[in-house]
């Protein structure tokens, strides 16, 4: 027995390109509004990324008719606001009480239309070493905390976007240059290249009406060029980083279907039954019986040009990474020769299906309704992708998911990291080679 | 249609919204059981909320309650822990357990056309653990593990020794996961005790919030729990942490653990200030607005929008039944940690006389903890984790309906009286984890007095 999952939407496209989704809930007296950009770190080049991310954080310093920080009003309104870039996209959302929702669009036009009169040299200064914190604070000062970018770096080459991490690096932070953010603005944050979702309690004819006044005026610009990359990987990579660790952890990340191809939905559930619960097959291998590992996580990281697959486990002290990757590997094997059992495929399917409707309980902020609205649409053109999103999982099969365990989790094409104490290198997975990162 | 853009559109008068109404149950067995219709998506919540949180650790086992917790999904009857994590998965649960100062709490989500299902499950978990030797040990060795691997996690060693220098031989003085020793010298019969004496239907609380009627959210819980039988006779029943009166404090004003070449400093700032029951609660929650507890806040504005320090600073209440603590907590650029405490330090002063509220930031602070109050109630377990809170603190149901009226009451002589009660700098503490050598030298600037080395846990 399955229940209709569905997320209704109207959609109508302004004249300057600007696309416009309404969804309907009235349950709260509240409105969602989530715009985003289609532009994120993968629209950046070696030598000077970070940009996109600092950009974000510019977008509340101001705008020519809201000469000041973007919080005060829209808190003072009562809305929870936020703001989040990744590879792929920016994306900006506040949930008002109803009775803001005209405050929300005009301070989001203006932005939108009207930053640069605003924007500061005193003020990008500040900005950025408020981003050299937030750096400080996820990355540095953080156990495992530098992992993903030596990942990223060893899964993609230098020309592949996806080869640098979203925060940027240090030293194209400090050289960035005030007269950049110009030329990014007029690329990327325009109509053309933005999605707006309206969720909540609201009138669909009236919302559109709203849109159109406020960012109907704003001119259409040119919808950037697609970025395109291609990565592989032509053999396994061993890498060692040392770290202000107790225990050593081994990484194993493989590249992966992009978001919503073919096997990204297999993948995402491969993911599940690996290392998702005490049942899930690894947990239960390595922490559950054996107890060599105190920990083991599974990720597909689904992403818009190119996924990567991310296993993670840590060792329990005195047992060895080679023990954790021999039986990793083995259950890795036997998954990709004999497939899932019917018990696994159902229980990640009642997980899918249950997490689709928990998803159905927010208008808004990060994951919310309005959220996945501008997900479906701005990469994949067509907000309508709810139920056939669920479809695909449903449409997954024992057969379906073996083939993605066999063909995504090759042994020889991935990235093994070992990350160690600091002075333990030889904790590392054997022929690991020495990795820097700043 | 054009925009007047020369001003900002002010918002209308806010929408009518009423708060989910709660209604109060008493199961045969002593079980409070409040039920909230929550139309819309098929979905359910249960919250078991129970007396005893890591307060009710008896002195030397600190950890107790969290490991006992801990058990409950590991087994009951025939199930193993395995088999237990494949029935929530089967019914797409999702299932937490949070132990608090006060008290533990364990939150069940599932479907709507799951929830017998899902009540019973929970009931069985934790009504009848299994409390197996080896599960027990497995557990608490992976606790320890993870005790080990919280060394190297900043604000975790920050947040462990700032209650032991603000609660020095109080039950409140310790993280929920204990300490080393302490769970070392824990043993299975201790937590299979803690449970009996614990986990009874007169000390607890259950919510249901969910798409169903309240017949219906009640007869999912009466008939998961209308079975549960506490032990007849409890000997050792936790006390109540809330009622030891913590002594007059002798902890140092200025601590600082070292973590040579740590990319930032990250500080507690605070000392012991007020209890849930205060009847200054509204006045409190505005002033904290002001001063730090939102991205508008003083200092806030001034670490990170002036000055850059920080990624950002919070400043808040950890609510407890009992004395709990004000405090900032911020991770700051090495370079710059004496300056962000006595600028906090400043800032709480300041709010005391030399610069009360002005009647803008009144107005802000009201209204941002106001007017967006409704969007707390969007999903069945914010819903349920709000009206557990209610029992926790002996709130009425009407609760919700008077938080609007009561902040919005609020006037600046009240924050500045309150800012003067339960605000006192002089009696702050601040506990750097971070750079001995490159910010030992600006510390002994700050006129806190000596600094003293905390080891590392």
């Amino acid at each position: 027995m399955s229940t209709a999952i569905e997320l209704p939407h109207a959609k109508r496209t302004l004249a300057n390109g600007l696309d416009v989704i309404v969804h309907e809930d009235r349950r709260v007296p509240i409105v969602a509004v989530n715009l985003w950009y289609h532009v994120g770190s993968k629209n950046e080049r070696l030598g000077r990324t970070g940009f996109a991310h600092l950009f974000e954080h510019l977008m509340f310093e101001g705008s020519e008719h809201h000469n000041g920080g973007f919080f005060m009003p829209m808190q003072q309104a009562g809305a929870l606001l936020n703001g989040s870039t990744n590879s792929d996209r920016t994306n900006y959302w506040e949930v008002v009480p109803t009775s803001a929702l005209e405050l929300a669009l005009w301070m989001e036009s203006d932005r939108m239309g009207y930053l640069l009169p605003a924007l500061t040299r005193e003020r990008f200064e500040t900005q950025r070493d408020v981003v050299l914190n937030e750096r400080r604070q996820n990355y540095e000062n953080r156990p495992y905390g530098m992992a993903l970018m030596a990942l990223s770096a060893a899964l993609f080459p230098p020309d592949h976007p996806y080869h640098w991490l979203t925060i940027g690096a240090v030293e194209d932070l400090r050289a960035m240059e005030f007269e950049d953010v110009r030329a990014f603005f007029r690329t990327y944050y325009h109509p053309a290249n933005a999605s707006l979702a309206l969720a909540g309690d609201i009138d669909t004819a009236h919302a559109f009406e709203l849109a159109e006044k406020y960012f109907g005026e704003i001119p259409a610009g040119e919808t950037p060029e697609r970025v395109e990359a291609e990565a592989s990987l032509p053999r396994e990579i061993r890498l060692v980083l040392e770290d202000r660790v107790e225990l050593p952890r081994v990484y194993m990340a493989w590249h992966s279907p992009a978001m919503f191809a073919d096997g990204d939905a297999e993948s995402d559930l491969l993911a599940d039954l690996l290392a998702n619960g005490k049942t899930s097959r690894l947990y239960r291998s390595l922490v559950y019986d054996t107890r060599i590992a105190v920990d083991v996580s599974a990720y597909q990281h689904s992403r818009e040009i190119g996924s990567f697959f991310l296993l993670a486990s840590t060792a329990a002290p005195g047992r060895s990474l080679t023990e954790i990757a021999a039986m990793i590997d083995e259950r890795i094997q036997r998954l990709a020769d004999e497939g899932p059992v019917d018990e696994e495929m159902e229980r990640g399917l009642a997980q899918a299906e249950a997490h689709f409707m928990y998803r159905l309980q927010t208008v808004g902020g990060f994951g919310g309704k309005s959220d996945q609205l501008n997900a479906y649409n701005v990469f994949l053109g067509d907000p309508d992708f709810f139920a056939g999103d669920l479809g695909r999982y449903r449409a997954a099969t024992r057969e379906s998911v073996r083939a993605a365990a066999r063909t995504h989790l090759a042994f020889d094409r991935r990235v093994l990291l070992s990350i160690v104490p600091r002075g333990q290198a030889a904790l590392a997975l054997p022929g690991s080679e020495p990795v820097a990162v700043s | 249609m054009a925009v007047d853009r020369s001003r900002l559109p002010s918002p209308g008068p806010d929408p009518p919204f009423h708060f989910p109404q709660v209604v109060r149950h008493m199961l045969g067995n002593g079980l409070k059981v409040r039920t909230v219709e929550h139309p819309g998506v098929p979905v359910v919540t249960f919250v078991m909320q129970i007396n005893g949180g890591l307060g009710a650790d008896p002195a030397g086992r600190e950890g107790l309650a969290s490991l006992t917790a801990d058990m409950v999904d590991e087994g009951t009857g025939m199930l193993s822990a395995i088999d237990i994590s494949d029935a929530l998965a089967r019914i797409g649960a999702e299932h937490d357990v949070e132990v608090g100062a006060d008290a533990t709490m364990f939150t069940l989500t599932t479907l709507t056309r799951f929830a017998g299902r899902g009540a019973r499950l929970l009931s069985d978990m934790l009504t009848a653990p299994s409390m197996r030797a080896s599960d027990f040990e497995r557990v608490r060795q992976l606790r320890l593990d993870r005790l080990r691997q919280l060394k190297d996690l900043p604000p975790a060693v920050a947040e462990r020794a700032f209650l032991q220098l603000l609660y020095p031989s109080h039950p409140y003085g310790h993280l929920a996961i204990g300490s080393d020793a302490s769970l070392r010298a824990l043993k299975l019969d201790a937590a299979v005790r803690f449970h009996k004496a614990t986990f009874l239907p007169g000390r607890a609380t259950l919510v249901v919030a969910g798409a169903l009627s309240h017949g219906d959210l009640l007869a999912a819980a009466e008939d998961a729990f209308g079975g549960w039988r506490g032990e007849e006779r409890v000997l050792d029943a936790p006390s109540a942490a809330a009622d030891v009166n913590p002594k007059p404090n002798s902890s140092p004003h200025l601590a600082i653990i070292p973590r040579d070449g740590a990319a930032q400093s990250e500080l507690r700032i605070g000392h012991l200030s007020a209890r849930r029951d205060t009847p200054d609660y509204a006045p409190l929650l505005t002033m904290n607005a002001i001063l730090g507890g939102q991205f508008v806040s003083r200092l806030n504005l001034k670490l990170r929008e002036e000055k850059a320090f920080t990624y950002g600073v919070r400043t808040g209440f950890d609510w407890r039944r009992g004395l709990g603590p004000f405090s900032a907590q911020t991770s700051v650029h090495t370079a710059a940690t004496a300056e962000s405490i006595a600028d906090t330090l400043q800032e709480m002063s300041a709010l005391r006389g030399t610069r009360p509220a002005t009647a803008q930031e009144m107005s802000f602070a009201q209204a941002s903890l106001t007017r967006g109050y409704p969007r707390n109630f969007e999903t069945a377990q914010q819903v349920a984790r709000s009206v557990a809170q209610l029992a926790l603190f002996d709130l009425p149901d009407s609760y919700f309906e008077e938080f609007v009226p009561k902040v919005n009451a609020v006037t600046i002589d009240e924050v500045t009286r309150v800012a003067q009660t339960y605000l006192d700098p002089s009696r702050a503490i601040a506990l750097v984890v971070g750079d001995r050598n490159a910010t030992e030298e600006s510390l002994s600037t700050l006129g806190l007095g000596e600094l003293h080395v905390l080891p590392p846990s």
